[in-house]
């Protein structure tokens, strides 16, 4: 692989049409090139992946492992990272008439400005041909005009079929849904160089190994979510990249009796859809977790990749007592993910290593009956926002309802995920009621020392912290 | 077949779902055409002692470096006050100002350029705040005055007192296309600029005047913009203008558009407002005297400042008669951003800070607040339904809204399931509220009050329709278009609506204060008229009649009112008339009546009339977090007779949940150096689709035709954003039920942390029981 000759272009399908770019620079964005080459249907509100205005939808593998049509923010993906996909923008989907979507826009007033409206249309298109048109499907689309509720409107209306088609319950036999019929969404692997830069996508792990291992300077790209800001915002083009989302041994997603394994370029909305109901906390989580088009190409790798303070998953990976999978040239290793972030931005992972994946008892502690688990995130807005604080619960419990073991594991109060493994050890024995509670709260409220920043101040964090676990009790407890 | 007052989709609908409707920065490029980039102030306030653009004339493809000495007239941008320097020459006066911009091939290369280049600065001590304004006695102005009755002697006399400080929070328009312009000189010294621009006559007389030509030398069109919001009203002027001098030093085409984060740090936002108040009242919460300040945060320039500051002095009110008033006005100099236009244009300002006394006055009392509001309504004839600045309300409609909405929204029932709600959950708590709103209708200066427009028929009977108006989404366009057909009687499919151009149409308003379907509806009426009234006697002549006066026009033909089944077609008409030669074009022109303004008194009738609406809104706090979730909004708003009920609704329904997002969630964060942290969607969080509730009901008020306006039409684009007031007002009802408070302090926006520390506040000062010495009204005590 590492041998591989390097080529000097990049083919992809735009609205069923290959095209074969030279010398572009695999950084550039999705986005950009559509813009650039005239197809500025697809606009740009914000290149932060936080407004939708740019979603494209992407044939990709679904949790069937069949090919769906993905709604994805063109803005956040590198070039290379969609050689030899196919992929639909708002200019490709009327076919001298409107696509049922479009119409029911049209119909119900669903556009004002209009600026926003073809990140809307490929949303919609997307969950059309899932069956899932819904609130969730737009969620990740801001408009400044509707307020929404014409398009909410429209969504409904293709989906009762009122829409001049009949409905998405009859979905089929159109061009898109035939498409679906005929193609494999398997990344091919890649060895490519543009303008100076090398973008590599291996379909092994050992391979990846080995480039990395060539090319000590390399950066690892898995969904490009975090890493594409920096190509958008910053327009950071990086020399060498190893793309992980085509390793076959990243992409398994495993349901033993004991444990869950996830591989780590397992996108989350995979994630959220083949888990549903295994971990409750997960669950939570993953539903507040930004917005569709940015969980159809975030991994879990990636979010403990990047050790940020805020991020969503650890807390919840934390409170499960997950452990990290990790791979070098050498061999492999597996440590618990309360040992992996070191620091702010920190890992333990050494240079030449790569997250294989994530793994996550199921087992509660041998002494207990049974476990109350769940998560939190609190934010200005409630939908695609992030976190001021993230907590996520786990308490074991025996049949008196003592607690044997208790995790509680938070992000947003210091400079890494963190347990409050102090308080945790004060409740083991106590009994679960709300005298407990009580007495835990002001400690809770001193365990961190949380900064104050744009999103909240240290006190209100403070506040949050102790809260939030009484929250837990007062929810698991019944209590209103 | 009329086509006033149809559930038309929006013209350009089509356009939007396919991608192919184009912006301005959407054209085909002309070309040779260059980008620019910015070079941001790292400071709030601070001297230039440098600028070093050296390194950047290594960068290939930089074309040249623009600073103030390369405007070639007035170095200013400000629309009323030339006080608005476009290129800094010795002082940045907020953090993030453009002192440089750079001249690309491409944007990459002016950005990489724009990097390059060094300033040197000498920090001077920035005034942030409008309190450290005041305290600093920083003001682009001296105070304003209105006042009614004698404050003073009635704050002596009334039953109670109380004094208490609102602050109203800004906001940024977050439009979804950012500010673009280019600018495409002829080489003959002439300027055609593309422009999202709500006022393309005042971006024209800018780049004229910055370019130091006449203005007939410049054309600005708007296509469309990607929303405005009042963001676009001045705001195009210095970015277009940066494009112009571009052009003009370079003699190539130029184009801008700001990246979200030059915009978010750029560009004015909605003001945000202090007020200082004492309101006296009587024991029943019948408001008898208030005084009150209002600080409006200009920023560091004077920009539309004045009369957004006039229009909350004029909205301090809202639906309330209060018989001694006094309001003082004045408008701080801070190093920030000059803030500007944003739907409502102070009006939603002053009617957060009434609403919010209200509340306070009805709490005080432990009197529910909606029976409070309801006291204070304008009333009856003459002195109770008069303004404080001495207009009568003649067409009142507040009382029929309010009870138009209480009926739909089923208040009373949900009431007291929201009692029981609350009794039986200790952890959340519902709050339920309804507000009113009556706004204004007309610009306060009134020569912004005309419009014109042009009408071009071609041979083949298609027509091009012009007026002055810019399209932002709001509908105008479409509206036009109904009115223009329903007024020439022929189909809707005839015509083709123009880009907005200051050559078609010139000496134009601002598309804003929600007159755009007012002013230019009667002008694109009144054009069509004088087309009518020169293809009557051609239709006349072709039926071999004698009476032009009779003929009516309707669905495509012609025809004498009393001779029906002889008729004529349009087309047919148009090209008879062409032979005959008989001119197939014409303008139209428009000027609101009895309108007028006295500035130094604060009185006269600055209003053409008023538009009113009532929602009530239901919310759930989490008392663990302070989040909040809105679970059902209804609304009843008067919007005359609709010209497009679906446009109208839109426009409810849109501004509603940009005032809910103003009110609730988005919050702008200046760090203590002046710097702004929230300058991103991922840091200022406008609403998304799951904070809307499912059960949202708009209900136009019926009955509601509205004299002398078009077609009995009403303005809809700004007051609907103000009916989002009873979010605020909701979960505040909700954080009250935390406890038994006789007053709820709770700053804007209402974040989650807002909330809970009004949660906690609640929750340390219930003292109702202190209240027994006051005596409400029984009868009243629901
Ligand atoms: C609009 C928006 C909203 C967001 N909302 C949230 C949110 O709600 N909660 C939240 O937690 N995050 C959020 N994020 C951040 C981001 O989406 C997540 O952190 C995501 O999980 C990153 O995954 P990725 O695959 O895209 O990572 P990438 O961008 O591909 O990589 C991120 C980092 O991890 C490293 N990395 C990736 N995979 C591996 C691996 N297998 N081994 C070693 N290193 C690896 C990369 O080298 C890189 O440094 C949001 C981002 C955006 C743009
Ligand atoms: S441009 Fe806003 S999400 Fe991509
Ligand atoms: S229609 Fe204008 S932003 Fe959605």
């Amino acid at each position: 692989m590492t041998t591989q000759r390097l080529e000097n272009h990049l083919t992809l399908t735009i609205n069923g049409e290959m095209v074969r770019l030279k010398e572009v620079s695999p950084t550039m964005t999705l986005l950009q090139y559509l813009q650039q080459s005239g197809q500025t249907g697809t606009k740009e509100g914000c290149g932060d992946g936080d407004c939708g205005a740019c979603t494209v939808a992407v044939i990709g593998q679904g949790c069937d492992r069949k090919p769906h049509y993905q709604a994805m923010n063109s803005c956040l993906i590198p070039l290379a990272a969609v050689a030899g996909q196919e992929i639909v923008t708002v200019e490709g989907i009327a076919n001298g008439q409107l696509h049922p979507v479009q119409a029911a826009m049209v119909q119900t007033g669903g556009s004002q400005c209009g600026y926003c409206t073809p990140g809307f249309i490929i949303s919609l298109f997307a969950a059309y041909y899932d069956r899932t048109l819904e609130d969730a499907a737009v969620e990740g689309n801001l408009c400044r005009c509707t307020g929404y509720l014409p398009i909410r409107r429209a969504a409904q209306r293709v989906a009762s079929g009122q829409s001049g088609d009949e409905g998405v319950l009859h979905v089929g036999g159109d061009r898109f849904a035939a498409k679906l019929e005929h193609v494999t969404p398997e990344l091919s692997p890649l060895s490519y160089t543009g303008n100076n830069q090398q973008f590599y996508r291996p379909t092994r792990l050992s391979d990846a190994l080995q480039l990395l291992q060539h090319h000590p300077e390399s950066i690892l790209v898995a969904g490009a979510t975090d890493l594409g800001l920096e190509m958008s915002h910053h327009r950071q083009a990086f020399p060498v990249m190893i793309s992980l989302e085509a390793i076959a041994e990243l992409q398994q997603l495993e349901q033993m009796a004991e444990f869950v394994e996830i591989g780590a370029a397992v996108p989350l909305s995979r994630i959220e859809d083949i888990l549903r109901g295994v971990f409750p906390s997960l669950d939570e989580m993953l539903h507040w977790f930004a917005a569709r088009q940015v969980r159809n190409r975030a991994t879990i790798g990636g979010n403990i990749g990047t050790a940020s303070p805020i991020g969503d998953l650890p807390p919840v990976l934390l409170s499960l007592d997950a452990e990290v999978r990790i791979a070098g040239l050498v061999g492999e290793r597996t440590i618990p993910l309360a040992n992996f972030f070191k620091d702010y931005r920190q890992t333990d992972l050494q240079p030449g290593e790569i997250i294989v994946s994530v793994i996550i008892p199921k087992a509660i502690a041998p002494n207990a009956t049974r476990r109350l688990s769940q998560s939190y995130k609190v934010g200005k807005r409630g939908t695609d926002d992030i976190s001021i604080v993230a907590a996520a619960f786990t308490i074991d419990l025996d049949s008196e309802d003592r607690i044997v073991q208790a995790r509680l594991a938070y992000g947003g109060v210091a400079a890494t995920p963190v347990r409050a493994i102090a308080i945790e050890q004060q409740l083991i024995g106590k009994p679960w009621n709300m005298t407990t509670i009580q007495q835990i709260k002001p400690l809770l409220e001193t365990a961190f020392t949380p900064l104050t920043d744009l999103r909240g101040t240290a006190e209100y964090r403070k506040l949050l912290i102790a809260n939030l676990f009484e929250k837990f009790f007062v929810e698991t407890s019944g209590l209103q | 077949m009329s086509t006033v007052g149809k559930r038309k989709s929006h013209e350009s609908a089509e356009g939007h779902v396919t991608g192919k409707a184009v912006y301005t920065d959407e054209q085909r490029p002309p070309v040779g055409m260059l980008s620019v980039y910015p070079v941001l102030a790292a400071h709030a306030r601070a001297k230039i002692t440098s600028i070093d653009t050296s390194a950047a004339d290594e960068v290939e493809g930089l074309v040249t470096v623009l600073t103030a000495a390369d405007v070639p007239g007035e170095n200013d941008t400000g629309a009323i006050a030339h006080d608005e320097i476009l290129l800094p020459t010795d002082e940045v006066m907020y953090w993030g100002q453009a002192v440089a911009w750079t001249v690309g091939e491409t944007e990459d290369a002016a950005r990489l350029a724009a990097q390059k280049i060094t300033v040197e600065y000498e920090p001077l001590p920035p005034v942030l705040t409008i309190q450290d304004a005041i305290a600093s006695d920083s003001f682009h102005t001296s105070p304003q005055v209105i006042r009614r009755g004698d404050p003073n002697a009635a704050l002596q006399t009334a039953d109670l007192c109380l004094t208490g400080e609102v602050g109203v929070n800004g906001q940024d328009h977050f439009y979804l296309e950012t500010q673009t312009s280019w600018v495409i000189p002829d080489g003959a010294g002439h300027y055609q600029v593309y422009s999202s621009t709500q006022h393309p006559t005042e971006t024209q007389i800018i780049i004229a005047r910055v370019l130091g030509i006449p203005t007939n030398q410049v054309v600005v069109t708007c296509l469309r913009m990607g929303g405005g919001f009042g963001g676009k009203e001045s705001q195009a002027n210095p970015f277009a203008s940066v494009a112009a001098i571009a052009a003009y030093k370079t003699g190539r085409p130029v184009r801008v558009k700001l990246n979200r984060q030059h915009d978010m740090i750029l560009t004015g936002k909605r003001h945000g407002f202090l007020g200082h108040y004492t309101v006296g009242f009587s024991y029943d919460g019948r408001i008898t005297a208030l005084d009150v300040d209002l600080y409006a945060d200009g920023g560091w320039s004077l920009d539309l400042s004045p009369p957004v500051l006039l229009r909350a002095m004029l909205h301090v009110d809202n639906a309330y008669y209060i018989p001694n008033l006094e309001v003082r006005g004045r408008i701080a100099k801070t190093n920030t951003v000059s803030n500007t236009a944003f739907r409502g244009f102070g009006g939603p300002q002053g009617m957060v800070v009434i609403e919010d006394i209200v509340d306070r006055v009805a709490r005080s009392l432990n009197l529910p607040p909606d029976v409070v509001r309801e006291r204070n309504f304008y009333h009856g004839t003459g002195e109770t339904n008069t303004t404080h600045y001495g207009q009568e309300i003649f067409d009142n409609r507040i009382a029929r809204v309010w009870s138009d909405v209480q009926a739909n929204a089923e208040v009373a029932e949900r009431k007291v399931a929201i009692a029981q709600f609350n009794q039986t959950h200790t952890y959340t708590k519902r709050g339920l509220a309804i507000t009113p709103v009556k706004f204004g209708i007309s610009f306060n200066k009134t020569q912004y009050n005309q419009a014109g427009a042009l009408i071009l028929i071609y041979t083949d009977g298609s027509i091009q329709l012009n007026h002055g108006g810019t399209e932002m989404g709001q509908g105008l366009h479409t509206k036009m278009l109904q009115v223009a057909a329903q007024t020439l009687g022929v189909n809707l499919n005839r015509f083709r609506v123009m880009p907005t151009s200051t050559d078609k149409v010139p000496n134009t308003s601002a598309t804003a204060a929600s007159s755009g379907s007012d002013l230019n509806g009667q002008a694109v009426k009144d054009a069509c008229e004088t087309i009518k009234s020169r293809l009557a006697p051609v239709a006349a002549k072709m039926l071999a009649l004698d009476t032009p006066e009779e003929m009516v026009f309707a669905e495509d033909w012609i025809y004498c009112r009393t001779y029906p089944s002889a008729r004529v077609r349009f087309e047919d008409v148009v090209q008879q008339a062409y032979g005959d030669r008989v001119s197939l074009s014409a303008t139209g022109y428009y000027r609101t009546p009895s309108i007028y303004w006295n500035a130094e008194t604060g009185r006269g009738r600055p209003f053409y009339y008023y538009a009113y609406g009532a929602a009530v809104s239901e919310v759930e706090v989490d008392g663990f977090t302070g989040t909040f979730k809105l679970l059902q909004v209804d609304i009843v708003h008067d919007v005359g007779e609709s010209l497009n009920p679906l446009v109208d609704q839109g426009q409810i329904e849109g501004g509603f949940v940009q005032g809910m997002g103003w009110l609730t969630m988005e919050e702008l964060v200046w760090d203590a150096q002046g710097r702004l942290r929230t300058d991103a969607p991922s840091t200022y969080k406008i609403p998304t689709i799951s904070e809307v509730p499912e059960h949202f009901k708009v209900q136009l008020l019926e009955r509601a035709a509205q004299d002398g306006v078009i077609y009995g039409s009403k303005a809809v684009g700004e007051p609907p954003l103000m009916l989002a007031i009873s979010v605020r007002e909701a979960i505040r009802a909700a954080i009250a039920a935390f406890g038994q408070p006789d007053h709820v302090p709770l700053t804007s926006p209402a974040t989650p942390e807002a909330t809970l520390k009004a949660i906690d506040y609640v929750r340390t000062h219930s003292t109702v029981a202190a209240k027994s010495s006051i005596d409400p009204d029984p009868a009243l005590k629901s």
